[in-house]
């Protein structure tokens, strides 16, 4: 009888855990964990690493077709082989007329309406330009965009993508390709509760597995990594970890943590002891 | 031959500058590049704006005109 309540429980569980899927904008994706595709080492590593996180969504760059050399088109289509859903970027864009133009060229290209969004203001800390950032959002929301915009970690700025209508906002833990890791977990449970109705998904600075599962303890919806996958030894494995990570973190953050006290609280009982002289 | 048989214009594409006959389209310059203009996961834009595919055909470029041909590329 015993076995069975168990066997059951496990059962719902897992029911329970299969329907958590990450819905931004009018796509649902299984995986939570999104992954770049730059960096690697060669394609076939990349495959590989895509493969081993389990993701659903990884994002691109557009640029312009090398006409002497069009060998570069075979990752797109490698990619679309592996049956990977395209999220293309305006990485290097530093206005919001140019990232405008570079979403328009992207839904042109790839025929979606994902957009992940970056400004940036700055190329030494790849920080974003958030007035300009926050134009082009409006402007790209108005234009039938879902638009996944990377911000930094200011709780204002995020409540502002959210309210002007992103599918998705997503701030980052530290600079792009740094590998810091979370260094303002603080901003971060600010931006959570300030943005309670909308996608959150850290994105920048995640270096290694411990800090994609930090982010999903926090409550995240979601991290994109690449440059640590990339960068690491061994990219299948770290991708594979990662896999792990934000399913840990995820699962901890749906079983409700203990609380965090000063002091100690006994975690054996007092009564029963023996007495010794 | 009469001087517009023989025009020719410059246009930049991707940075570059081509020598193409003058009312050529988006499909010529395409061709003149050597890309393959079913190829999916392209796209174009034209002095800033882009060109859906269905209109490359009738798309004529004036001299001047800047364009970028765009794909897909490995990215964060």
């Amino acid at each position: 009888m015993q076995r069975e309540q168990t066997d059951a429980k496990v059962q719902a569980d897992d029911a329970a855990s299969a329907q958590d899927s990450l819905e931004v904008g009018s796509h649902t994706f299984e995986s939570r964990l999104l992954v770049g595709t730059s960096r690697y080492p060669n394609p076939q590593v990349m495959l590989d690493a895509l493969d081993a996180a389990g993701t659903g969504l990884v994002t691109v760059a557009i640029r312009r077709m090398n006409v002497e050399d069009q060998s570069s088109e075979s990752i797109l289509s490698l990619l679309r082989e592996h049956g990977f859903h395209l999220l293309p970027n305006t990485a290097g864009c530093y206005t919001a007329r140019e990232a405008v133009l570079v979403a328009r060229l992207a839904r042109e290209a790839l025929g979606t309406d994902l957009i992940k969004l970056e400004v940036i203001g700055d190329d030494e800390t790849l920080l974003p330009d958030v007035e300009q950032l926050i134009q082009a959002a409006r402007e790209l929301v108005d234009d039938g965009f879902e638009v996944m915009a990377y911000t930094n970690d200011d709780p204002i700025t995020c409540r502002k993508l959210a309210e002007l209508g992103c599918a998705a906002v997503m701030p980052l833990a530290s600079p792009i390709g740094s590998g810091m890791g979370l260094v303002n977990p603080y901003n971060l449970r600010m931006i959570r509760e300030e943005v309670a109705d909308t996608p959150l998904i850290v994105d920048a600075g995640i270096g290694t597995a411990s800090d994609a599962a930090k982010a999903m303890e926090l409550g995240y919806d979601g991290v994109l990594v690449n440059t640590s996958i990339a960068d690491a030894q061994h990219p299948v494995q770290m991708a594979t970890a990662m896999r792990q990570a934000v399913d840990a973190g995820r699962n901890a953050f749906q079983a409700g943590r203990m609380p965090q006290r000063l002091y100690a609280q006994h975690s054996s009982p007092m009564e029963g002891r023996i007495d010794v002289s | 031959m009469s001087p517009a048989e023989t025009a020719t214009m410059s246009v930049t594409a991707n940075g570059r500058e081509y020598e193409l006959p003058a009312g050529a389209s988006i499909i010529d310059l395409l061709r003149k590049l050597d890309i393959d203009e079913r190829a999916s996961g392209i796209a174009v834009a034209v002095d800033d704006a882009v060109v859906s595919r269905s209109d490359w055909e009738e798309t004529i470029l004036s001299s001047g005109a800047s364009v970028e041909v765009i794909t897909a590329t490995q990215g964060g």
